[in-house]
């Protein structure tokens, strides 16, 4: 001992500088917890759900566009009626239309163009005169306005002869239903992913600790609580749960970016227009990659929970 | 400081192995615990620990009654106990220094509020120059120095140390004795269970002595 005390001050100082510049290492060993397949377990989880998230959001998108597409127009339906000039009534129903409010446009088609719509099935040189063919006329709604359709409904069956309005409510439902249906099964699809996270997450942390008990012991000798013990690997699994997290979400993002980038340019013509036509003009914006971060974050934090909670309950079991 | 009253201890459905003990461990006192190989020296050592409980018979450490403690509590009270084990005990991912600061940080002490005292101790048991090197490079008698330092870091009021001198030669013995007779006359209360007699015979203390089950005090 005497030995080590003449040791002179300023071998001392150099000693403990050099010491100085070293952190704490972690009092759980990295390597001792299931680490590598974790992070794999919780990169395919996030991507997973990131891509379910994408595509959930590119249907809602694209339903709502439909839908907008729908709603934005109406038509009037009018039925040749006996005894009663069609024309006449197509004048007066149009008449109607225009004045209604919230109304931007009214175009009847003609007879020429209503002949046109049913060549297709009665061929070129069919004789519409003879037949009782109705005639259409379409209202375009202006931009922001919720006209009273019902109002318009009643006012054409009271005023006009053999009128009718098609809302076209029932695309408007089934297309509702659909997006909701994508949604509740993107929902779903999570909620699975989600608890598949924490089962795995669940099993690593038993793993890790039984690896460690010694650790844990010697934690416990040296006066730790258990609270201290599950922040020591509440930290590690919030670590790995975020690598795993931003591995998953990145790839995400990138295969986001590199579909729009596809479809921008790459395959041109075909393939973008045959997308479009599906999609709409949507692509991943700005939202969806929110929410892959909030996703990665959501992660990575019920990673560190369930850790948290699975080595309080196991701590609860051994004295 | 510490209180026995005719503790008994059985593990499982076996026969007892540790039966009627009653004493007390003053404040700022010396002994040694001795008896035969199996006598039952670890597991008293463990229920002073209180990482057994007894199955019979009250134990108070620190003036409170263990069996009413919960984990936390007894945490607590453990900060106040130093023990060094038979098989030392340290962590081999991590350094001489980290290990033997492991009892303050464990407290969530900031590592640089405890660096210089941790730094000194080290000299003071010889292992200033292993600071950075790991448990499974120390020989024997330096990782019995380390876990000794880390049982005395944080200033416990009780000591208790499980064959402290088993794995190193008489001089180093002599030596691990004196820092433990240093302690003692700093304040702390030393429960030192050996078998080793000649150890005993270089200092006058009481002795405690196990066999088959029972205490027998000498003076």
């Amino acid at each position: 001992m005497t030995v080590q005390m003449a040791e002179s001050g300023e071998q001392r100082v150099t000693r403990m500088q050099r010491f100085a510049s070293r952190g704490d290492a972690p009092i759980l060993p990295k390597s001792s917890i299931a680490g590598r397949a974790l992070v794999a377990v919780v990169a395919i989880m996030t991507f997973l759900a990131a891509l379910t998230t994408g595509a959930v959001m590119l249907v809602r998108a694209a339903a709502s566009e439909w839908q907008a597409d729908v709603t934005r127009e109406v038509t009037i339906q009018v039925r040749p009626v006996d005894g009663r000039d069609i024309e006449d009534e197509v004048k007066r129903a149009v008449a109607l239309a225009r004045v209604f409010p919230g109304v931007a446009e009214v175009r009847p088609y003609s007879k020429e163009e209503s002949a046109r719509l049913l060549e297709p099935w009665l061929g070129a040189g069919a004789r519409l005169d003879e037949l009782p063919v109705p005639r259409l006329i379409v209202v375009r709604v202006a931009p922001g306005a919720a006209p009273d359709f019902a109002q318009l409904r009643k006012s054409l069956s009271e005023q006009v002869a053999g009128a009718s309005l098609d809302d076209h409510r029932a695309w408007v439902d089934r297309i509702a239903a659909m997006a909701g249906v994508a949604v509740l099964g993107g929902g779903l699809v999570l909620a699975l992913m989600l608890a598949a996270t924490v089962l795995s997450v669940m099993f690593a942390t038993r793993g890790a600790m039984a690896i460690n008990r010694p650790i844990v012991e010697v934690l416990h000798f040296t006066g730790a609580t258990d609270g201290f013990i599950a922040n020591e690997f509440q930290r590690h699994f919030l670590a790995l749960g975020l690598k795993g997290g931003v591995i998953g979400g990145v790839a995400a993002m990138a295969l986001f970016a590199l579909v729009g980038l596809a479809l921008e340019g790459l395959f041109g013509g075909a393939a973008r227009d045959q997308f479009g036509l599906l999609f709409g003009r949507h692509s991943i914006g700005f939202l969806g990659y929110a929410a892959v971060v909030a996703e990665i974050a959501l992660i990575a934090l019920v990673t560190a929970a369930t850790s948290r909670y699975t080595v309080n309950r196991t701590l609860q079991t051994i004295e | 400081m510490v209180r026995f009253e005719n503790v008994g201890l059985r593990y499982g459905l076996g026969p007892e192995v540790l039966r009627d003990l009653t004493f007390r461990i003053e404040p700022h006192s010396f002994q040694f615990l001795t008896g035969p190989s199996g006598a039952g020296k670890t597991s008293l050592l463990r229920l002073m620990f209180m990482s057994l409980k007894p199955t019979r018979g009250l134990i108070s450490m620190f003036d409170r009654e263990v069996g009413t403690l919960d984990k936390n509590a007894l945490a607590m009270l453990r900060r106040r106990i130093g023990i060094v084990f038979q098989d030392f005990r340290l962590l081999d991912h991590l350094t001489t220094y980290e290990n033997v600061a492991l009892p303050l940080r464990v407290m969530g002490m900031d590592e640089a509020s405890y660096r210089g005292e941790v730094m000194e101790l080290l000299e003071w048991v010889g292992l200033g120059d292993r600071i950075d090197a790991l448990p499974p490079v120390l020989s024997g008698g330096e990782k019995q120095r380390a876990a000794i330092a880390r049982a005395v870091i944080g200033r416990p009021q009780l000591l208790l140390a499980d064959e402290p001198t088993g794995n190193v030669d008489p001089m180093l013995a002599e030596r691990l004795l004196r820092l433990f007779v240093e302690l003692y006359k700093s304040g702390t209360s030393v429960v030192i269970a050996t078998h080793d007699i000649a150890l005993m015979n270089q200092y006058n203390a009481r002795r405690l002595v196990l066999h088959e089950g029972r205490l027998h005090n000498y003076e």
